[in-house]
């Protein structure tokens, strides 16, 4: 199968989720208690104020027409606009995107440097102590709470030892090695929690393979044990793992919401935290459409992955 | 060679009888320290007016940000509480966070997934894909905008949190009824006459029980951590009312004056979260046909 159409195949099969997904975060607003056009105008408090939002955001229309009329412009790329600073919400998540973005990137890296040789080393001394410890330490990163562990980490490099800055972003095209140091931290942070699940997922692909019987065969012909792990069982296990990364790469978005609060980053989490606390219900809307449709894309990503990878589905 | 009319009786093979999921559990060391730190947790919250020493929420000026001593053994927070009492409090409103999001994604799971399952179709369809919407959008980032929109609360986090839920438990009750109705005996029991509704409450219910019991531990340790995320962020549990979330977001203000304000509650939340994922480990290897 061409890759063309296997893509057009998942595209179309994405649709109607992504139709779904477009009316639950429309539905959002819904949820308001009370008059949302009350609820949407804040501390103003002003009957003609209040009669403009209604009529801005078509509230006295039937929802059918105004889910119409918001996925309109959804598609258009208005997202609508910030109550709190009056800029389009697109125009805010282009600038701090990047931003989490670069956190995320970081993070993954971090999550594949420890995650992938654990596990391998875990599978390949399966029962032993290294593989007892490997596991209860990626147990740990996935049950540790990531705001704990930065609060805990700032205490200790930033406060105590004073190596690195406890809060703040610098971006790298202002000074890189300042932005290396202020990233460092909440990537550890963001990293970890995903590590644990790269490792786990590792181990479970390795042991996988290392029972196949093409294993069996290069034992068999004398291959030494650290050639049959790195070079025929590994190539096999990271297809799987390589895809979750895709996958996981996503969930660092949700993960970077409180990471970013923390250590004062200005990215797309702390956008949503802010928008929550302003009331500024369009953004809360906005980065959760955001955070879907990149969840979506990074899913198609990982099935791509996934199909370049394995021979025996483009042979299908 | 054998007499005609004589039949040979083969020889029966003893079958040792697996033994019981509680037993299978309880061989396990990690599970029964893991049952054993979910079981204090459950009497420490249960218990919080009995075992914590003083009033969660009363303030104490004399006593500002104290460090652990005899008379508080946590030390104090600050406003003069005593950390002590209020992670015991606080672990109601962790228990909540563990008991109520799990059974809302139970309740609602089970008999969509039921339906989905066993009906397929149309309907099917339409609930794979709402559930495949629903999955689309970051657990926390879910959590987060329903809790905005509802308003900050503890229960309406609870809320949040079982919704946010869903999607998984309706996916694994669903998948796991369809496997079940591709039995042999699910086709018997078509074939005696057996109504759609007998099958599935007689012999699929309960084997999507055991999957979704795994699921549970696993989702009530995400839902203590979503919790404490939200009370962190200020859209849980509401002050002065205590909550592990909301004092580690108290003590990041005071991590030089008053470390242990920020220790103490993490190190709680880890070590429940952590004995809950270990539980459902075991629990996942015990149920498994080719373990135990």
């Amino acid at each position: 199968m061409r890759l063309a159409v296997f893509v057009a195949r998942r595209v179309v099969v994405l649709l109607p989720t992504l139709f779904f997904v477009s009316v639950l975060i429309f539905s959002l607003q819904k949820l308001l208690p009370g008059d949302a056009a009350i609820a949407l105008a804040g501390e103003e408090s002003d009957p003609v104020a209040i009669a403009g939002i209604r009529a801005k955001y078509h509230l006295d229309q039937p929802v059918v027409v105004q889910y119409g009329i918001w996925m309109g412009k959804v598609l258009r790329g208005d997202l609508g606009e910030s109550l709190r600073n009056r800029i389009p919400v697109t125009e805010l998540l282009a600038s701090k995107l990047p931003v989490t973005v670069e956190l995320a990137v970081c993070s993954m890296l971090i999550a594949l440097l420890i995650g992938i040789p654990t596990g391998v080393l875990s599978a390949a001394r399966k029962g032993t102590l290294v593989d007892v410890t490997a596991n209860a330490v990626a147990l740990s990163g996935l049950s540790v709470p990531h705001f704990w562990l930065g609060i805990m980490l700032i205490l200790l490099f930033a406060v105590h030892l004073g190596w690195l800055p406890a809060s703040g972003y610098v971006p790298p095209w202002e000074d890189l090695g300042r932005n290396l140091t202020t990233i460092l931290m909440p990537s550890f942070v963001l990293g970890t929690g995903v590590a644990g699940v790269m490792m786990r997922h590792t181990r479970g692909a390795m042991l996988q393979v290392l029972g196949a019987d093409y294993v069996r065969t290069a034992r068999a012909k004398s291959v030494p044990e650290r050639l049959v792990v790195l070079k025929h069982a590994l190539r096999n296990a990271l297809i799987p793992v390589i895809t979750l990364g895709a996958i996981e790469f996503g969930r660092l978005l949700s993960g970077a919401v409180l990471t970013e609060q923390i250590f004062a980053i200005p990215g797309f989490g702390k956008m949503l935290v802010d928008g929550v606390f302003n009331r500024d219900y369009a953004v809360v809307q906005g980065v959760v459409l955001v955070s879907a449709g990149l969840y979506v894309l990074l899913n198609l990503l990982a099935d791509i992955l996934y199909f370049l990878a394995n021979p025996r589905l483009r042979g299908a | 060679m054998s007499q005609p009319g004589v039949v040979l009786a083969m020889p029966s093979v003893a079958e040792t009888p697996r033994p019981s999921l509680v037993r299978r559990l309880f061989r396990r060391s990690p599970a029964l320290i893991a049952m054993a730190v979910v079981a204090a947790f459950v009497i420490i919250a249960v218990g919080a007016p009995h075992v914590a020493p003083y009033d969660p929420i009363k303030q104490d000026f004399r006593a500002i940000r104290k460090a652990p001593s005899e008379a508080y053994r946590l030390g104090t927070d600050e406003v003069g509480r005593d950390v002590l009492s209020r992670l015991i409090w606080g672990a109601r409103a962790s228990l909540l966070a563990g008991v109520i999001p799990v059974s809302i994604a139970l309740i609602v799971s089970i008999p969509l997934g039921l339906l989905s399952g066993c009906t397929g179709g149309w309907l099917d369809g339409l609930i794979m894909r709402i559930t495949d919407a629903m999955l689309a959008i970051p657990f926390l980032i879910v959590a987060i905008a329903l809790a905005a929109f509802l308003g900050p609360s503890l229960t309406n986090a609870m809320i949040a949190i079982g919704i946010a839920a869903l999607p998984t438990f309706l996916r694994l009750a669903r998948g796991t009824a369809l496997a079940i109705t591709t039995e042999e005996y699910i086709e018997s029991a078509r074939s005696l006459g057996c109504s759609r509704a007998r099958i599935a409450v007689r012999h699929v219910l309960p084997n999507i029980v055991p999957p979704l019991l795994i699921q549970s531990s696993l989702t009530a340790a995400a839902a203590i951590i979503a919790e404490a995320s939200l009370s962190f962020l200020g859209l849980g549990q509401q002050p002065p009312a205590p909550s592990w979330g909301s004092m580690l977001n108290a003590a990041q203000r005071y991590l030089v004056q008053a470390p242990w304000m920020a220790i103490y509650p993490g190190l709680m939340i880890f070590g429940i979260v952590m004995s809950l994922n270990v539980l459902g480990d075991a629990l996942r290897d015990a149920l498994d046909p080719k373990q135990g």
